[in-house]
């Protein structure tokens, strides 16, 4: 039996690595969705194989039903435009998981202890078998049992805390506080202690304690982590997480001595963390740097000058329909005003009006990886339009109109040109190259990040205020009507 | 220790594989590949399941088992459905997708 359990789950460790090997390509992708998900169906089956499965299968089925169910409702009814906190909150689960997994192997093992002691409690002592005849628990397990936990706590609350702010409940700019990262250093010196610890006297009340304290030390550095992280840098922080609950569950792996959980987590956790290295790569940042800098609370020293020059609908309208070559530049604010749509379909208007039509897509636009091509496929815009940042850069003279749709650091010349600037060297989209720039913007103020965009000042730019689905829908109007 | 060493050097080759499994993935899959092995990361599940089994019923280790067992199927069947679903708009030109 027990061979017969190891060798499936060696096939579904195999599945998974197919899967995730599929999802990196275009055409295999949603295959590899599915290959993958069998591999998990699998590895589910088999574990069950166990004496004790007749007597609990109506609590097995009763948690997975209940489970499935939430999961299956939010995938379902999840807008597009709500994906990033989704994903967020998925993988906080996961890490949640991973923490009472690892609590839950340790109250099996260390019960007797606890039961040991209450026993001696109540009665004589003297008369029954000392503590010390049952073998101290294994330095190891419980070591491993520390890092699952702790990294899935960290997991849960760091995609708590980035659910809140996605969603806009807490606020999108970095928060930083006096003594910050005194702070953080003492909250991590302190849970690593009772990390070191634990191992050591895993036994009795002090065990409990220690694990206790690492577990709330964990759940706060999660908060505290993602705390001073600017929401231009969540791309990077999401894909992170990501990664981490994959090892978290390689970590509860090793708790209950499990291939398969390790296989998938460690696989999970490499590739998060390829991801997550290519978001840097776009910010032309360290994973250090985004981590611990605070960015988007600083200011840049330079000053800009000039001034923005608004333009109404039908102005914007003239000069769309004379321009041969449009490049839609969408970002975080596309998504929050739900205008891909209506952008589709000025899209479409214009390319019948004699227009070359793309899309720039910048690798870190929006609040996770790939976030504007999820939007733009939503609605139906066909990907051989969607270019990425290195392809049209080059082309950028050629072009007539950009049209910035709530696009904000992505396409800041600020980066290029000013060393004072915190997003200096970031690449970006060049639209300060085109012959006109048209930015849709709510208002006046900065964006996300909280940075002056100096491209709103330059000689070639036109702001038009407002809600920027109803501006696309007003100029869709205008080219209907003409 | 043999079994510790023996799982060490599966997590060091699964770590190495799990870095050359995505080289070059394009933008666009980017959401999709990060929901997909999200997914994946809820194999936890199998842990949670054990937790189940192997303690007696009402204790509480198996609550938190349930418990673990309920987070984890969230994150499965959640993370595999809203993944099938993003990838169903990806669609080429020639085919035209039906209005979501």
């Amino acid at each position: 039996m027990e061979v017969i359990i190891n060798l499936s789950y060696i096939a579904a460790s195999i599945l998974f690595i197919f899967g995730i090997k599929m999802l990196g390509k275009a055409d295999t992708a949603k295959r590899g969705n599915l290959v993958s998900a069998w591999g998990m169906g699998l590895a589910i089956v088999v574990t069950c194989i166990h004496p004790a499965f007749a007597d609990k299968i109506l609590w097995i089925v009763l948690a997975f039903a209940i489970g499935g169910a939430i999961g299956a409702v939010a995938a379902k009814k999840v807008p597009m435009t709500g994906m990033p906190e989704m994903v967020a909150l998925f993988n906080g689960v996961g890490g949640l998981s991973s923490v009472l997994v690892g609590w839950a192997e340790y109250v099996r093992l260390a019960k007797p202890y606890w039961d040991q002691a209450r026993f001696n409690e109540q009665t004589d002592t003297a008369l029954l078998p000392p503590l010390d005849l049952l073998p101290p628990l294994s330095g190891f397990t419980m070591a491993v049992i520390f890092l699952a936990v702790f990294i899935g706590a960290v997991t849960f609350t760091g995609s708590i805390y980035a659910w809140g702010k996605l969603s806009g409940k807490l606020g999108g700019a970095a928060k930083t506080f006096p003594a910050q990262k005194a702070c953080n250093a003492l909250l991590l010196a302190v849970t690593v202690l009772c990390g070191v610890l634990f191992p050591l006297m895993p036994e009795g009340e002090v065990g409990l304690l220690l694990l206790t304290g690492a577990t709330l030390g964990a759940l706060l550095l999660g908060i505290f982590g993602v705390m001073p992280i600017g929401g231009g840098d969540m791309p990077v922080v999401i894909s992170l997480l990501n990664s981490l609950s994959g090892l978290a569950a390689a970590a509860a792996g090793f708790v209950i001595v499990n291939n398969v959980l390790i296989v998938a987590g460690c696989l999970v956790g490499c590739s998060g963390l390829i991801l997550t290295v290519i978001m840097c790569k776009a910010m032309n940042r360290t994973l250090t740097n985004v981590l611990f800098s605070g960015f988007g609370s600083t200011q840049s020293s330079q000053q800009v000058e000039g001034e923005m020059k608004a333009l109404s609908v039908e102005d914007a309208y003239y000069v769309l329909e004379s321009a041969r070559n449009v490049v839609f530049v969408p970002g975080y604010g596309m998504a929050v005003a739900q205008a891909q749509h209506v952008v589709k379909e000025l899209a479409e208007l214009l390319e019948e009006n004699g227009a070359e039509v793309r899309f720039a897509i910048h690798p870190v636009a929006g609040r996770m990886p790939g976030h504007m091509n999820v939007l733009l496929a939503e609605a139906d815009v066909p990907y051989e339009q969607l270019c990425e940042m290195d392809a049209v850069n080059p082309t950028m003279e050629m072009v007539d109109v950009a049209i910035v749709i709530g696009a904000n650091d992505v396409v800041n010349p600020a980066a290029g040109e000013d060393p004072s600037s915190p997003i200096y060297g970031m690449p970006i989209i060049n639209v300060h190259h085109a012959r006109t720039v048209f930015a849709l913007k709510r208002g006046k103020g900065a964006g996300f990040s909280g940075l002056v965009n100096t491209l709103f000042f330059r000689e070639n730019t036109r702001m038009i205020y407002g809600d920027a689905k109803a501006t696309i829908a007003g100029l869709v109007g205008q080219f209907k009507e003409k | 220790m043999h079994d510790l060493l023996l799982l060490l050097f599966i997590f060091t080759l699964a770590a190495f594989l799990g870095f050359e499994l995505i080289a070059k993935v394009p933008s666009q899959l980017h959401t999709p590949l990060m929901s997909g092995s999200n997914a994946i990361s809820g194999i936890t599940i199998v842990g949670a399941i054990v937790a189940i089994l192997d303690n007696p019923v009402g204790s509480v280790a198996f609550l938190i088992g349930i418990g673990a067992m309920i987070l984890a199927a969230v994150n499965v069947v959640g993370g595999y459905l809203v993944t099938d679903r993003m990838l169903g708009m990806f669609k080429k030109k020639d085919k035209p997708a039906p209005k979501a």
